[in-house]
């Protein structure tokens, strides 16, 4: 059967779906997976220069479906990982350039191939984001802890189930575990009270992220990055590992402890 | 000028589209389509009520003139049929939906109607938490089995009752019943209107979840302990 194909989206734009997908992408490399990475945010894309991969693009994925260039040609392979590949997106057409059926065609080439196919979706509820899921086994959703991002998150979760697809898995991403002390922000026990659906992962605000995105080297590679520890966590809850949910807080651990309790963790 | 397929009223709620019962359902769309494009800028914005008659018509094939109205601006926001299908695949899609020509029965997804033939009013039941983006409509009774998220909605010409814990907006005697009510075994909605009255919950977090409900004396929306 081959390779899993997963999807990371979001309802709300900007709450770290890019990051996520290359962090993961790239943990899952460095644990010897097989991966290949699809850029689907069609006009907007993001995921190669996170990577660092921008310059070395020749084809896009918008070549390969309409037929200007083969899959291969369009695979840039990463420097540092010889089994992590990216395709990227087209950043001069729209999302109407790629269909659903493109996408299920696109990855079941791929699917012999590798181990995980991760698809970076644009944000939203449209054509895109139908064209990102349409090929998926697993969706992992990305939100932030603040209201309107968790109201989208629903929307998208709402989506997902009318379309006979699995809720999907939740990643928060951008926790301050200070703020949430504080009551100033949703704490994932709130957010997952919310939405009903399981907790992949809990990604802390980190001052690395920024800066990593900017040079094209995901902050996954920093040994002593939380946010990286947390998609590190996250690849290795994909590949089927109970992973207990890291203690962030370093003040008390209060916070933390009690959620890695309530999700089973250790 | 030739005969058309399909008929295209403008009522109240919208416009009311009734299609041949016979003709292919292919060109029944596309004579839709046509119809459509001809007056667009007229139409543009509209919701439609989709008339078939007796005509059985498949989720793929409801799906199309949703999509074909979308694209046009318009939206699909109801189906009157007398055909289970129909019906059914209508539900499916989240669309209001009648029976015109007699009162819509309790429609449930697997639990058989109730046997006790009592005077009832007609009603919906969802067996699923409705969630963001979720618009739910009856002019009977709506029953919910499930959450009603923040950012959906429910609206009926009864009462509602929320298996579950509200948090979206209901709205209940929608067409001016101020005898309805509303029942949630949590009920923190984020607007809640019964008839023409409205309220809005007061920002209490930290409540215990209790079952409630909601109804109108002297003229404003009260909250209950419901037994
Ligand atoms: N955990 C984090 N800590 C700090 N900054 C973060 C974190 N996650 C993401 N960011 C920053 O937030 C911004 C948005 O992230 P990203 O581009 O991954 O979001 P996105 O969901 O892909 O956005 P879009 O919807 O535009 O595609 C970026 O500047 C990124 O560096
Ligand atoms: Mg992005």
């Amino acid at each position: 059967m081959g390779a899993k194909v997963v999807t990371i989206t979001s309802g709300k734009g900007g709450v770290g779906k890019t990051t996520t997908t290359a962090n993961v992408g790239v943990a899952l490399a460095k644990d010897g997976q097989k991966v290949v990475l699809i850029d689907a945010d069609i006009g907007l894309r993001n995921l190669d220069l996170v990577m660092g991969l921008e310059k070395y693009i020749v084809y896009d994925l918008v070549d390969v479906v309409e037929g200007r260039a083969k899959l291969r040609q369009a695979m840039i392979k990463h420097r540092q990982f010889p089994e992590l590949y990216l395709i990227p997106a087209a950043q001069t057409r729209d999302k109407t350039a790629v269909s659903p059926a493109d996408m299920i065609q696109l990855t079941d080439q791929l699917r012999g191939e590798f181990d995980y196919i991760l698809i970076d979706s644009p944000a939203g509820i449209e054509r895109g984001f139908r064209n990102a899921v349409a090929p998926a086994d697993d969706v992992l959703i990305v939100t932030n802890p603040e209201v309107s991002a968790v109201r989208d998150a629903d929307r998208i979760i709402g989506l997902l189930e009318a379309n006979h697809k699995e809720p999907g898995q939740l990643i928060i991403n951008r926790l301050k575990p200070e703020a949430v002390r504080r009551k100033e922000m949703l704490s994932p026990e709130e957010i997952t009270d919310i939405l009903g659906i399981k907790i992949i992962g809990i990604v802390p605000e980190d001052e690395n992220v920024v800066p990593s995105s900017n040079t094209g080297v995901p902050v996954t590679l920093m040994e002593q990055s939380r946010a990286g520890q947390a998609f590190r966590d996250i690849a290795r809850r994909l590949m089927g590992e109970k992973v207990p949910f890291m203690s962030l807080d370093d003040a008390s651990g209060g916070l933390f402890k009690r959620i890695s309790r309530l999700f089973g963790g250790g | 000028m030739h005969d058309h397929l399909v008929a295209i009223k403008g009522t109240k709620d919208g416009l009311l589209v009734q299609v041949s019962p016979t003709e292919e359902w292919n060109s029944v769309t596309a004579d839709l389509a046509a119809r459509i494009d001809q007056q667009l800028s007229f139409y543009a914005g509209a919701r439609v009520t989709l008339d078939v008659g007796s005509r059985p018509v498949r989720k793929d094939e409801l799906g199309s003139v949703k999509a074909l109205l979308e694209r046009r601006g318009l939206a699909l926001w109801a189906v009157m049929s007398e055909s289970k299908t129909t019906i059914d695949s209508a539900q499916a899609m989240d669309l209001r939906t009648s029976q015109p020509k007699s009162a819509v029965p309790i429609q449930s997804t697997d639990m058989p109607a109730p046997s006790s033939q009592e005077d009832g009013t007609p009603g919906m039941l969802v067996k699923r938490t409705l969630r963001s983006g979720r618009s739910v409509k009856s002019p009977g009774h709506v029953v919910i089995f499930g959450d009603v998220n923040a950012g959906a909605e429910v609206i009926a010409g009864g009462d509602v009752f929320v298996w579950g814990r509200l948090r979206g907006s209901v709205h209940a005697g929608a067409n001016g019943d101020s005898g309805a009510v509303v029942c949630a075994l949590d009920m923190t909605p984020t607007q809640l209107r019964i008839a023409g009255q409205i309220a809005i919950s007061p920002v209490d977090k930290r409540h215990k979840p209790k079952p409630e409900m909601a109804v109108i004396r002297n003229n404003r929306i009260v909250v209950e302990t419901w037994e």
